[in-house]
């Protein structure tokens, strides 16, 4: 069941400078859950820093995050914990079989041995590598990668998946797997989704999108909505319409 | 139920880097090798060199191989420390720190397992160096052993702390030569390490004080002491001082309203 009064997450009037750079102006959005929400900018937008913010890495200088009802500030515990993260960066460690990594992020999250080999096997069979579980993941390929990435930030549960970038470094198909993969796990357990991305192409019709640029949020809401809004029929228009000539189109294309 | 949540992070934590430290095979030689380059090759040349008066806590004269081993279990604590600095800014570049800040579990906790996992590593190392330098007929009392356990324990408490802290604040890994230059090396030779301080106030009064104050003295008096089935009270209280001191400075380096990321940004955020 949805609960329509509580957001999976929300971002009100957020800011963040370092020194003298406004990296966030005044950033606010929400998802549901259940919801496919693509945060589009090109780099430099300010993703990072609101993933920094929403994992918080640092806190806010001003506004607020919650999760399921939960402040990032006062409650960081209860929203943590119903947060999965996948970062930009691979952090997986390579010398470590699948299994060794499970079991050390499972403990980070105080899940207990029998719960963490039950979930375990539920997300590799899921991701179809059941059988690489005792494999270093020096041996796996960066697809395989990113799916054990993906299962382990699902490994506590959570009700709001973060994704940075997760397609980066991955060719065509993989990262096709990897969108329908995750479009599968909203639909099919109401998990909200927020999809960090530069590729314009990454946002189906149906999924949210919240358009930053130069940390303002330019555009928010779905993809037809978005379009509309802007009076143009592609995505690849109403983000050219929405950020100006100085920052051409081009920017988004893989 | 909230207890156990924190046992399996430590646990968990303390098995990561058990793990990654028998991956390492490298790293465990190097740690090994280095002390005993010194043990077998330093200490012999040394030993013509400087006369050592009876000093607490040696009933006796003494070899100086004997002399030196204590302060090469130090060095051990020390690089060890150092280095698990030196894998937290490569785990800061490489993203996996982010993996484990993003654990519901407070910061200043997972701060304190990973110096926990740090410190139980560089015992495991001590041990089997003074293992190896019984056969150099370094043979403190056999309950000396079990006596320096919690000596180890403090200093590599106390080491790991100040290893955390300087984490924070090194931004990139390039900048961990100056690490070496600026603290190791200084901590170790103006210390008790490879000779008395009463030595070094022969050669200059100044650097003897500078030796008195250096928290790494009294980590290897510490251990010099316990390993004599000795107890050096100053040495421990100026030890726990210093841990407490440089783990409260790193806990507030690492705070996400204060620390390192929140002034800098993340490792993505120069473009």
């Amino acid at each position: 069941m949805r609960d329509d009064t509580i957001q999976a997450l929300e971002v009100e009037a957020l800011s963040h400078r370092f020194g003298a750079r406004t990296a966030l102006d005044g950033v606010s959005f929400a998802v549901p859950a259940g919801r496919f929400e693509v945060l589009l900018g090109l780099n430099g937008a300010g993703k990072t820093t609101l993933f920094s913010l929403i994992t918080r890495l640092y806190n806010s200088r001003s506004g607020a995050i919650r999760v399921l009802g939960s402040d990032m500030r006062r409650q960081p515990t209860q929203a943590l914990a119903r947060i999965g993260v996948v970062f930009q960066q691979p952090t997986l460690d390579p010398d470590l079989t699948v299994m060794q990594n499970l079991r050390y992020h499972g403990g980070l999250h105080g899940l207990s041995d029998a719960v963490i080999e039950e979930r375990a096997r539920e997300e590799l069979a899921r991701i179809g590598l059941t059988e690489r579980a005792g494999e270093r993941v020096r041996a796996l390929s960066g697809g395989q990668r990113r799916r054990v990435e993906i299962a382990r930030a699902l490994l506590h549960r959570p009700r709001l998946l973060l994704l940075d970038e997760p397609t980066v470094g991955l060719d065509v198909d993989l990262r096709r797997q990897v969108i329908d993969h995750v479009h599968a796990l909203c639909r099919e357990q109401g998990l909200a989704v927020l999809w960090a991305t530069h590729l314009l192409d990454e946002a189906r019709a149906g999924d949210g999108v919240v358009v930053l640029h130069r940390g303002r949020v330019l555009a928010d809401g779905t993809v037809a909505e978005v379009c509309a809004a802007a009076g143009v029929e592609t995505l690849d228009e109403a983000f050219a319409a929405l950020t100006g000539p100085s920052s051409t189109g081009k920017g988004g294309r893989p | 139920m909230n207890a156990a949540l924190y046992w399996r992070c430590l646990r968990s934590i303390i098995v990561r880097e058990g793990l990654r430290f028998v991956h390492q095979r490298e790293r465990f030689f190097a740690a090994l090798v280095r002390p005993l380059v010194w043990l077998a090759i330093f200490a012999v040349g040394f030993r013509a060199v400087l006369g050592l008066s009876i000093i607490p806590p040696y009933g006796t004269y003494i070899l100086y191989e004997e002399y030196v081993v204590p302060g090469l279990v130090a060095m051990i604590q020390l690089f060890n420390g150092m280095q698990s600095s030196l894998s937290m800014v490569y785990d800061r570049e490489m993203g996996s720190m982010k993996t484990l800040l993003v654990s519901p579990l407070p910061r200043w906790y997972l701060l304190v397992c990973k110096l926990l996992a740090g410190v139980l590593v560089s015992i495991a190392q001590a041990y089997v160096f003074i293992a190896i330098a019984w056969f150099w007929d370094v043979r403190p009392p056999p309950l000396g052993y079990l006596a320096v356990l919690p000596a180890l324990v403090l200093g590599g408490l106390m080491l790991g702390a100040l290893g955390l802290l300087l984490s924070s604040f090194i931004k990139q890994l390039e900048n961990f030569a100056g690490v070496m230059n600026f603290v190791i090396f200084p901590m170790f030779f103006a210390s008790s390490a490879l000779y008395p301080v009463w030595r070094i106030r022969e050669g200059s009064p100044a650097l003897a004080m500078v030796a008195e104050f250096n928290p790494f003295t009294h980590v290897v008096e510490l251990i010099r002491f316990a390993l004599y089935l000795d107890v050096n009270p100053t040495s421990a209280l100026v030890v726990a001082g210093a841990t407490v001191l440089f783990l409260g400075a790193a806990i507030l380096a690492y705070d996400p309203g204060r620390g390192f990321w929140a002034r800098r940004g993340g490792p993505a955020e120069q473009a």
